[in-house]
């Protein structure tokens, strides 16, 4: 596994390599706007963090980019069925076990070879010593990288993540967010979504801050911290920077 | 679709506990309500014409009097009487399922019972549509009817042994408003034998009535076992049972037909909801429908999935019932037809219960909250109710696949009727419900 990157290294060589391009999507649930044209652009190898509070459309963003949604406006330049979803929640069957899970989905997915296809995942997710037990029975941070394993089945271009250090303790975490440096410089595009916004800083090359469905900046690490005026409480400083945006 | 199906069936294989119930439940709770079922409902509408004059209720035999309306107050305390004025308004109410049956007692009963000669009949018209309830009634009026054959046979007995002793011993009769003094065959015997002595020895008279002694001997020694005889004698009133409507299903296989019936309703709706429910409850539904599989074809392979284990239970337990039961093994072919379709249209129903809730629980419970009052508005008796709240029942039965597949199978087991009709209901409560399941499935994501 590669080790975490942090913001003093700026992902250079990728950045001309556009590899999804999100153009004004709107979503309205009802009357309610839960997301107000929201572009993005994003690279191969490249990691980006949606970070906003609670309710901001993080979810909405990822689950319309996963195909589990449809927006009301705005265009997305690649199809969903090259893009791997990691839901929140885990999608598994607790009764199956790992090698199962995956076996299942592989199939369903229609991969060339079935069992090449789960080997390697259990692998690149280090699962092997797991690969029979019951997915019901796995720590969080297991189940989590089976969720990972999943959506990664189709080796796709672009991984979402939704929130996927949510339910971690530190450790979890930390080999999580080392496996998706490991993932990004192989060439895997990495979108994910937090509500940590020191996090976001540490892990991501590219930050899309939401408040209310509305885009309220994009761009790198330092340039985020430049924007809010950081001086030491990092956390403090971008709670005020939302607040005087009406947020 | 056949890897969601191997990936069901693994889940159900890992869940025995979950298994036992789904087997164990339905078949118990099929036993019990075949034990309900055999009792009866309380009371039953029964149709009475009584067409014998109250003058003649009053029946009188060997000097003593009965009064036939002793044993039909018995009857009525037994059943809910409704009276009428003609054998065509009896009939009426029967045919529209107003009545369970209709008793009618001809004019003549008390004359025949009096005269002793021939049995009186009564007729007793049953409604075909339910042999549950048709048993009761049946039960019922024959009960009533043998008590009243007991009372009067042991009179006629009675009277008869009298006549008997009449005859053997002599006495005084009044027959007509005369005193008769009958001699009897001991005082002939004795008269007889007397006449013999004085007749001359060579006569040919004292041989002829010796033949007459002998026989007066033998009739007075027969006479007197024929008390036993006569005690044994004694149908005086007859039950004529006509079956209005349709063909009759003997009980047991009707019994056997609501247990597969309950069987798959309980086994395809639990399956069905809860094997879709878990979908979005581990919250795999997304990850399915975003492309892995059409929306359509997970509700079909779960209506499948459902169809296919309930309707390989219930034939097991069908077969398992032929071995106590009477059934037509000829018949097979129609039994699996009853079969797949009644789970096919349980099925579709369980995917909109499944589709419409979130959790396997919620599933479960709402499967079991929907699935009693339905069995239980479908087995509602004629005649037990109002005409109009019976066909309340009716039309809301006709909703949903228990009374079709209820008719399916009593006209598979029993050949109580066409299967065509039933069989085509099913289809189309499986296309409604699977339109159902399909439209809250889009809705609720
Ligand atoms: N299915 C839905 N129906 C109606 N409103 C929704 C739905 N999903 C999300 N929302 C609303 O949209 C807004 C954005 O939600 P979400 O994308 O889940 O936020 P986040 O993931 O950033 O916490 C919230 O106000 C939420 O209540
Ligand atoms: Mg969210």
């Amino acid at each position: 596994m590669s080790r975490p990157l942090t913001a003093s290294e700026p992902l250079v060589a990728a950045r001309a390599e556009p590899v999804l391009e999100v153009v004004d999507v709107v979503k309205r649930y009802g009357r309610r706007e839960a997301l107000r044209g929201v572009s993005l652009t994003a690279s191969r190898g490249e990691r980006v963090a949606v970070i906003g509070p609670n309710g901001a459309g993080k979810t909405t963003l990822l689950s319309i980019l996963a195909g589990d949604q449809k927006p009301d406006e705005g265009r997305i330049s690649r199809s969903p069925s090259e893009i791997g979803w990691v839901p929140q929640q885990s999608a598994l069957y607790g009764k199956l076990t790992v090698a199962e899970n995956l076996r299942l989905f592989a199939r369903l997915e229609r991969r060339p070879d079935v069992q090449a296809t789960v080997e390697r995942m259990l692998d690149q997710t280090d699962l092997r010593d797991r690969a029979g037990d019951q997915v019901g029975q796995l720590s969080g941070g297991n189940r989590q990288r089976v969720n990972i394993a999943i959506g990664l089945l189709s080796a796709p271009a672009v991984l979402l993540l939704d929130e996927p250090s949510a339910a971690l303790d530190p450790r979890q975490r930390q080999r999580l967010w080392e496996f998706i440096a490991g993932l990004a410089d192989e060439g895997t595009t990495v979108i994910f979504s937090t509500h940590n916004v020191q996090e976001a800083e540490r892990h991501a090359h590219q930050l899309v801050v939401l408040a209310d469905g509305e885009r309220l900046f994009g761009g790198s690490p330092a340039e985020l911290e430049a924007a809010v005026g950081a001086s030491g409480d990092f956390e403090a400083a971008f709670v005020s920077f939302l607040h005087d945006r009406g947020h | 679709m056949r890897w969601l199906l191997v990936k069901d069936l693994q889940i159900l294989r890992r869940s025995p506990l979950l298994v036992a119930l789904l087997v164990l439940y339905p078949i118990v709770l099929a036993v019990l309500i075949g034990f309900a079922l055999s009792r009866g409902p309380d009371k039953p509408r029964v149709a009475v014409l009584n067409q014998v004059p109250e003058s003649g209720n009053v029946i009188s035999l060997g000097g003593e009097e009965i009064d036939a309306s002793k044993y039909s107050k018995q009857l009525f305390e037994a059943v809910d009487p409704v009276r009428v004025s003609s054998r065509q308004e009896a009939l009426e109410k029967v045919r529209d399922g107003e009545v369970l049956a209709a008793l009618i007692v001809p004019s003549d009963l008390t004359a025949k019972l009096q005269s002793a000669v021939e049995p009186g009949t009564v007729e007793v018209f049953y409604n075909a549509e339910d042999p549950v309830k048709r048993q009761y009634v049946e039960n019922t009026i024959e009960a009533q009817v043998r008590d009243a054959n007991v009372a009067l046979s042991r009179k006629f007995t009675e009277v008869a042994v009298s006549y008997i002793d009449l005859i053997v011993s002599g006495g005084d009769f009044s027959f007509l408003g005369r005193e008769l003094d009958i001699l009897g065959l001991i005082k002939s015997e004795a008269l007889l034998r007397l006449a013999q002595e004085n007749l001359p020895q060579t006569s040919v008279a004292r041989a002829q009535v010796e033949e007459v002694i002998r026989f007066a001997r033998l009739a007075r020694e027969n006479l007197d076992l024929s008390d036993d005889v006569l005690g044994s004698v004694g149908e005086p009133i007859r039950v004529k049972a006509t079956v209005i409507e349709g063909g009759s299903t003997p009980l047991s296989s009707f019994a056997a037909a609501v247990a597969v019936t309950v069987t798959l309703m309980f086994v395809t709706l639990l399956l069905a909801s809860g094997m879709l429910a878990l979908e979005r409850e581990e919250n795999a539904f997304r990850r399915l429908v975003r492309g892995l599989v059409s929306r359509t074809a997970l509700l079909g392979e779960k209506v499948g999935l459902a169809a296919a284990c309930s309707a390989v239970l219930a034939l097991v337990m069908l077969i398992g019932l032929a071995l106590f039961i009477e059934l037509e093994w000829s018949r097979l072919p129609l039994w699996v037809a009853g079969i797949v379709a009644g789970a096919l249209a349980f099925g579709a129903m369980g995917v909109a219960i499944g589709a419409v809730t979130r959790e396997v629980r919620a599933a479960s419970l709402l499967a079991f909250m929907v699935s009693l009052p339905i069995a239980f508005l479908a087995l509602v008796p004629s005649g037990s109710v109002s005409e109009g709240l019976y066909d309340v029942t009716r039309a809301l039965s006709a909703l949903f696949p228990f009374r079709p597949t209820l008719d399916a199978m009593d006209a598979a087991l029993n050949d109580s009727g066409s299967m065509l009709g039933p069989l085509l209901h099913l289809l189309a409560l499986t296309l409604g419900f699977g339109l159902i399941g399909r439209l809250a499935i889009r809705r609720l994501g």
